[in-house]
């Protein structure tokens, strides 16, 4: 323990927390867009760590995580807005939205057991598929889900009297609802850190990267595959679900086009690209993916205005462009990812 | 005469036309080292990949220990009390030596998801009771020092000694290795030697699979022969080596 108490790492923690809190304010002054789109990266964080569980820790590629994404969204958005007249209070819901979410991972990850690489992903990008295409129709015979217009006037997060939403003055400070759903954001994040530590280094983070390395000989030293991959699933559907509810409360708004195909590959591309199996590889991973795509739909369009007078490239276009160049660069370059746990470099240096 | 460990009575399994075991029926007493020999494709690793579970038989079954063994699933082998290393090894590559070991310690502990996210005192006594028996074992097969690298980096025969450590560590009253001494040259394996003997000394039975008669007719108590899936012959050394159908399995004469 002494090494998490050192004067070094304790200067650390103590900068880290400085810069977490004064994060918001910053932003704040390009305008309260860039707090939400800090918010959001924290919300892809969540979301990679979750994912991080079931590719980076226990090895099983799901290309439909977005589904449990999509579940706890809806849960909270259905027991939360006018839609049926429910107002359940947030922090009831957030636990409901995950045991769905959760039960979800359980239904998804039960009949794919016995599949592996290729197959899952086709499986798991099937699942996710119809989910979304569920929720974009169950408007009819009941509207359950009120079809492609979504749900809208979802209760925003609210402890006690205390809403998320709108301004309000704490201690003197002026903290807009970004503002107020960063701050709870960030203890959720760090809570989902936590967590995630733990498991890595624990009895059954251990099951979990000995069924990705070798699953005969993880049978063979009698760990049951079947549940201990199922509780991957679970695991990471519940974090997705967490991270749905979260989302659907900040927004006020859920319709199935939030969760298409390409969120699912793109949180992939976070785990992938920052580092599998490495949290704080992740964690750079999901922040870089999120906050990049709107450094480029702010920068480049004026920049291109300045220079040339007018706008040459759509800068959504050159999204993609970059962005899958960036990938290419990536998996060219750093085959691990751009920060790879110490085990993984030493892996792909060794076969160099 | 010793206890009767492991019973296979009439074990048959076949890939569609290919009988790879017809009617195997052999006894493992308790504290031998047992002796499986016989040629390439005689049918050895399917006995054991039908003894740990990972094949289910066609016909006959196991006894293990006075009950019979469930053999529908791998990991209940282990949990009953079998563990096995592998003919082309299979360690956990990307893991350390001594996380390799601590999984093996999955199967005698009980910590989940909840205990790992609340850090109770339970659980962090059972996590330091892991690795400190892991690091023992590490100690036991002599490759201590290599700790913390990588199973994908240790040289092969540490990786065959690690692969023993984490069959250890399922506390196995039968460790079944499947050719240990393959591939490996005189000293490795008069190591390899020493450590088998030190296991059985220490309460394990030992059943083994080996191409290397040398080591099998000097180490093993017992040793059975298999020829084309069927047993040849179940006897002590001594009188397996002189019996003129081993001899021509082996000649091929």
């Amino acid at each position: 323990m002494s090494k998490w108490l050192g004067p070094r790492s304790a200067t650390g923690i103590l900068l880290i927390a400085v810069a977490l809190i004064a994060l918001p304010f910053v932003a704040a002054l390009g305008g309260q867009a860039w707090v939400r789109i800090v918010n959001f990266a924290i919300l892809y964080i969540f979301l990679a760590l979750g994912l991080n569980i079931v590719v980076g820790f226990a090895g099983l590629l799901d290309l439909g995580y977005i589904a449990f994404y999509a579940v706890g969204a809806y849960a909270y958005a259905l027991l939360a807005s006018p839609h049926f007249g429910l107002h359940w209070p947030f922090w009831a819901i957030l636990p409901i939205g995950a045991l769905i979410a959760c039960f979800f991972g359980v239904l998804l990850g039960s009949p794919t057991l016995k599949l592996r690489g290729d197959y899952l992903a086709i499986v798991t990008l099937g699942f996710g598929e119809i989910v979304r295409i569920f929720l974009n129709n169950l408007n009819a015979p009941i509207n359950v889900t009120n079809g492609p217009q979504g749900i809208t006037l979802i209760d925003p997060v609210a402890i006690g009297e205390f809403r998320f939403s709108g301004t309000s003055q704490i201690l003197g400070i002026s903290l807009s609802g970004p503002q107020k759903y960063y701050f709870l954001l960030v203890a959720l994040a760090i809570f989902v850190i936590i967590i995630n530590l733990r498991l890595q280094h624990s009895r059954i983070g251990r099951a979990w990267q000995a069924i990705r390395e070798d699953e005969i000989a993880a049978k063979a030293v009698g760990i049951n595959t079947r549940n201990i991959k199922l509780l991957a699933f679970a695991m990471g559907a519940s974090f997705g679900g967490i991270a749905g509810g979260i989302f659907s409360a900040m927004q006020g708004f859920v319709s199935p086009e939030s969760f298409s195909l390409i969120e699912s590959i793109m949180i992939l591309a976070m785990v992938v690209l920052g580092g599998m199996g490495h949290i704080p590889g992740v964690i750079l991973g999901a922040v870089l993916l999120t906050i990049l795509p709107e450094v480029l739909r702010y920068g480049v369009g004026p920049l291109q205005v300045a220079v040339f007078g007018k706008m040459l490239i759509d800068p959504e276009s050159l999204r993609m462009l970059i962005f899958g160049l960036a990938l290419v660069l990536v998996m060219r370059f750093k085959p691990a990812g751009l920060w790879p746990s110490p085990e993984r470099k030493r892996e792909l240096q060794g076969d160099a | 005469m010793a206890e009767v460990l492991l019973e296979a009575c009439a074990v048959a399994k076949h890939f569609g036309g290919v009988k790879a075991l017809r009617d195997v029926s052999l006894t493992i007493r308790k504290g031998e080292i047992y002796g499986l020999i016989g040629p390439n494709g005689a049918g050895k690793t399917t006995f054991f990949n039908c003894m740990t579970g990972l094949y289910v038989p066609d016909g006959g079954g196991f006894t293990f220990a006075g009950a019979t063994l469930r053999a529908d699933e791998p990991h209940r082998a282990a949990e009953s009390g079998i563990a096995r290393t592998f003919q082309n090894i299979r360690l956990f590559a990307n893991m350390t030596a001594l996380e390799n070991v601590m999984v093996g310690r999955h199967v005698r502990t009980s910590a989940g998801v909840i205990g790992a996210m609340l850090q109770n005192a339970a659980t962090r006594a059972e996590e330091m009771a892991i690795r400190q028996r892991a690091i023992e074992l590490l100690h036991y097969v002599r490759i201590e020092d290599r700790a913390d690298d990588l199973a994908m980096n240790l040289s092969y025969g540490d990786q065959r000694r690690l692969e023993i450590a984490r069959a250890l560590a399922t506390e196995p009253t039968l460790l079944c290795l499947d050719e240990p001494a393959a591939g490996m040259n005189a000293t490795e394996t008069a190591e390899l030697r020493e450590l088998i003997d030190g296991i059985r000394r220490d309460g394990t039975t030992v059943l083994l699979i080996e191409h290397d008669v040398k080591l099998v007719m000097g180490l093993c108590d017992r040793v059975a022969v298999l020829d084309y899936g069927a047993l040849v012959i179940e006897d002590i050394p001594a009188v397996v080596q002189k019996d003129q159908r081993v001899i021509e399995a082996y000649l091929g004469a």
